[in-house]
């Protein structure tokens, strides 16, 4: 009886604590109810609000929600309300299948969003096309998603292989008495940072002397002996292939205790995390940093100012501090209230014809065309950089675009 | 050599956070699985002194440690004390585990999930010795761990408080029928637990960015380290913290950081297979 009565007890502690951690984080998202008498069109959602890719899954869940209440202001997709259901997968993979499956059996969604980063839209959209769901996603770039061959995938996202082609063209590019004169590649082990990397050496291939090239576990915890190698090896450039801000910070860190401070320093991720970064790193060492991507806070997209605007005046900041995920989320609304509108409504079968065919959608990141493995190649990469002591985020590369700005080179010394 | 000096000084902040861990396990039989989040809480409360009240590191720890080890005490009275019976170890885990959900919501909640990361001069800067760079936050955490598990080492065998912990930790009953507390020795382990975590999520804040959930990265790293190093054992853990991250630096280093998470848990199944107890841990169970 009292073994019983203190199992209940626990049992009743971690119902407390789970419906806690619902409260603060899933009902949050929660979608304004149906207006008059028009049925919700549910959008089901695994998102990391826990885990590895927190801070990226709270920010695809602030995209997310802004489309959503943008769409409902004026007056719902097709007359009908948007309702977000978003579970926490914990960042893992398992987790990711077990929610989309609750998703579409138990709370019957008319579709689904993608989840953040390649590692978990792939078991997803395994799943979900079992069940005939289109699955649009902004952070499934990876080459190992789309060699799957799924016919429900379709990332609005520039593939990540693209990624550092214009900084690789670039750095090429350079008077041979101002280019760098040796590189160092060091990339954790995932699938969206590796093929960034590997494309980016292959590109810059011998024309700048390699003096490295480490992979590192994506389950690292303790970067720090391995910052010290690279920076023993005193290269001009490094590129970091990286997941996320405490990847990069702890690289930062490392190199300022080593008293070395690359010329150029560019990352797959985590400068393009606007606030989060700068808050992590400190703005004046946020200073040079790079990082590629398809968007920006500064884009001049009439519809990417617009949704920025509504960003700053409801979460605060500047455009600058503004995450790329935001965009990615809210260009994933888009091309899906596009796909619904053209097809009359919510049939998924239909939904994955209209995107196979060839449309092209407008979305607050640029064009989105999906080609037969759910790439949407026609938008452009981009080089990014912290500049002015770290308070401005701008568009450095393809040189001659004309958005981009001198680049900072060498890169100023850390908390210059 | 600068691997080997890495391992050794992060080695030792590790060994202090999973100190607690130990402790409590050695004592009181349980497995606190909020022991990350705990650490992440000091860091947090560091960061708080530091941004909003200009308190050195440091010097914040004069407050930050008694306040954890206020809210071990509270937590042990509250959830832990109740637990009872040849249950009580798996049921610790559940309820630890509910209490880690709850200060993760909670910090997310206050502090959003943004990585933040503690600052002073001291954090970026360095000296060279030997043609090696010695970062002085790695220094400082490192001597700050050493004294640390000096005075509970101290504590342990050169007090009168310590001999009844020691005797919990042989034997809870035989111990109660000597006329030893167990309760009260109980709840104030819990709260050393607790406290180390102040001092050793300060140190893990300047040297890395976190969020909450961070801690679920600590505590696996934690847990394997107390196994390795033998359930209750303090020396264990501070063997056990040290081989770990000099061994993943040193395989890093000389062969490639691919492997050097493995090489480790390679070393934990060879060190369990010959001593299931573990480095330093007792071989016969404990009688409750």
């Amino acid at each position: 009886m009292k073994k019983n009565a203190m199992a209940l007890r626990s049992l009743g502690i971690i119902g407390v604590a789970a419906a806690t951690l619902l409260t603060m984080s899933t009902v949050s998202g929660a979608a304004p109810k149906a207006r008059g008498t028009a049925s919700v069109i549910k959008i089901g959602i695994s998102l990391s609000l826990s885990g590895d890719f927190s801070a990226d899954g709270i920010a695809y869940k602030q995209g997310y929600q802004l489309w959503a209440k943008d769409v409902n202001a004026a007056g719902g997709l097709m007359g009908h309300p948007v309702q977000l259901v978003i579970l926490s997968d914990a960042s893992d993979p398992t987790q990711v299948v077990t929610n989309y499956k609750t998703l579409i059996s138990t709370d019957h969604v008319n579709l689904v969003f993608g989840p953040f980063s390649s590692l978990l839209t792939l078991p997803s959209a395994e799943a979900v096309s079992r069940y005939g769901y289109a699955m649009v996603e902004g952070a499934g770039g990876a080459p190992s998603v789309f060699s799957a061959n799924l016919k429900n995938v379709f990332d609005v996202t520039l593939p990540v292989a693209f990624d550092l082609q214009p900084f690789a063209k670039w750095v090429k590019a350079l008077p041979s008495a101002t280019r760098p004169k040796s590189i160092f590649y060091v990339t954790s082990n995932d699938p969206f940072t590796q093929p960034v990397v590997d494309t980016a050496r292959s590109m810059i291939g011998s024309s700048i002397k390699s003096v490295g090239h480490l992979v590192f576990p994506s389950e690292a915890t303790d970067w720090k002996s391995i910052a010290d190698q690279v920076a023993t090896a005193k290269p001009d450039a490094v590129v970091l292939g990286s997941v996320d801000v405490p990847t990069v910070s702890a690289f930062m860190l490392a190199f300022q205790q080593m008293h070395y401070t690359p010329k150029i320093f560019v990352c797959t991720a985590g400068p393009d995390q606007g606030r989060a970064f700068t808050s992590a790193v400190g703005a004046k060492n946020a200073d040079g940093m790079m990082v590629p991507n398809s968007w920006y806070g500064g884009s001049v997209n009439p519809m990417s100012k617009r949704m920025v605007s509504e960003y700053v005046t409801q979460y605060g900041g500047t455009a600058s501090g503004v995450n790329a995920d935001i965009a990615e989320a809210y260009s994933v609304g888009q091309t899906v209230a596009a796909a619904v509108k053209a097809t009359g409504g919510t049939d998924n079968a239909k939904i994955m014809t209209y995107l196979h065919s060839g449309v092209t959608i407008a979305t607050v990141q640029g064009a989105v065309k999906f080609n037969s493995l759910g790439e949407n190649l026609s938008q452009t990469a981009y080089t990014f950089q912290w500049q002015k002591a770290g308070t401005a985020f701008v568009q450095v590369n393809p040189v001659g675009d004309k958005a981009s700005v001198a680049i900072e080179y060498p890169k100023n010394a850390w908390g210059k | 050599m600068g691997a080997l000096t890495d391992g050794v000084l992060t080695g030792s902040v590790y060994a202090l956070m999973a100190t607690g861990l130990t402790l409590v396990f050695g004592v009181m039989d349980i497995i606190n699985v909020a022991q990350g989040i705990f650490v992440i809480l000091g860091a947090y409360l560091s960061y708080t002194l530091q941004v909003h009240f200009g308190i050195d590191l440091f010097l914040g720890l004069l407050i930050t440690i008694p306040t954890m080890f206020l809210v071990g005490i509270v937590i042990e009275r509250a959830f832990l004390a109740r637990l009872k019976g040849p249950e009580k170890t798996a049921m610790s885990i559940l309820v630890t585990y509910a209490i880690s959900l709850v200060i993760e919501g909670l910090l997310n909640e206050i502090f959003s999930v943004n990585n933040v990361q503690l600052s002073a001069s001291y954090v970026n800067e360095s000296f060279k010795l030997f043609g090696i760079y010695l970062p002085y936050i790695y220094l400082d955490g490192f001597l700050l761990a050493i004294g640390l598990l000096g005075a509970l080492y101290f504590m342990l065998y050169r007090t009168r408080f310590g001999a009844s912990i020691r005797a919990s930790l042989a034997d809870q009953s035989a111990a109660a029928l000597v006329g030893i507390d167990v309760k009260k020795v109980s709840t104030i382990c819990f709260g050393i637990g607790i406290a180390v975590t102040a001092a050793g999520g300060m140190i893990f804040g300047a040297t890395n960015s976190f969020n909450a959930s961070t801690s679920y990265d600590l505590i696996s790293r934690l847990l394997t380290i107390i196994v390795l190093g033998g359930m209750g054992s303090l020396a264990g853990a501070l063997v056990a913290g040290i081989l770990m991250v000099t061994l993943e630096d040193l395989v890093g280093v000389l062969w490639s950081p691919v492997w050097s998470t493995m090489s480790f848990f390679v070393v934990l199944i060879i060190v369990l297979s010959l001593r299931p107890q573990g480095l330093f841990g007792k071989q016969s169970a404990r009688v409750a």
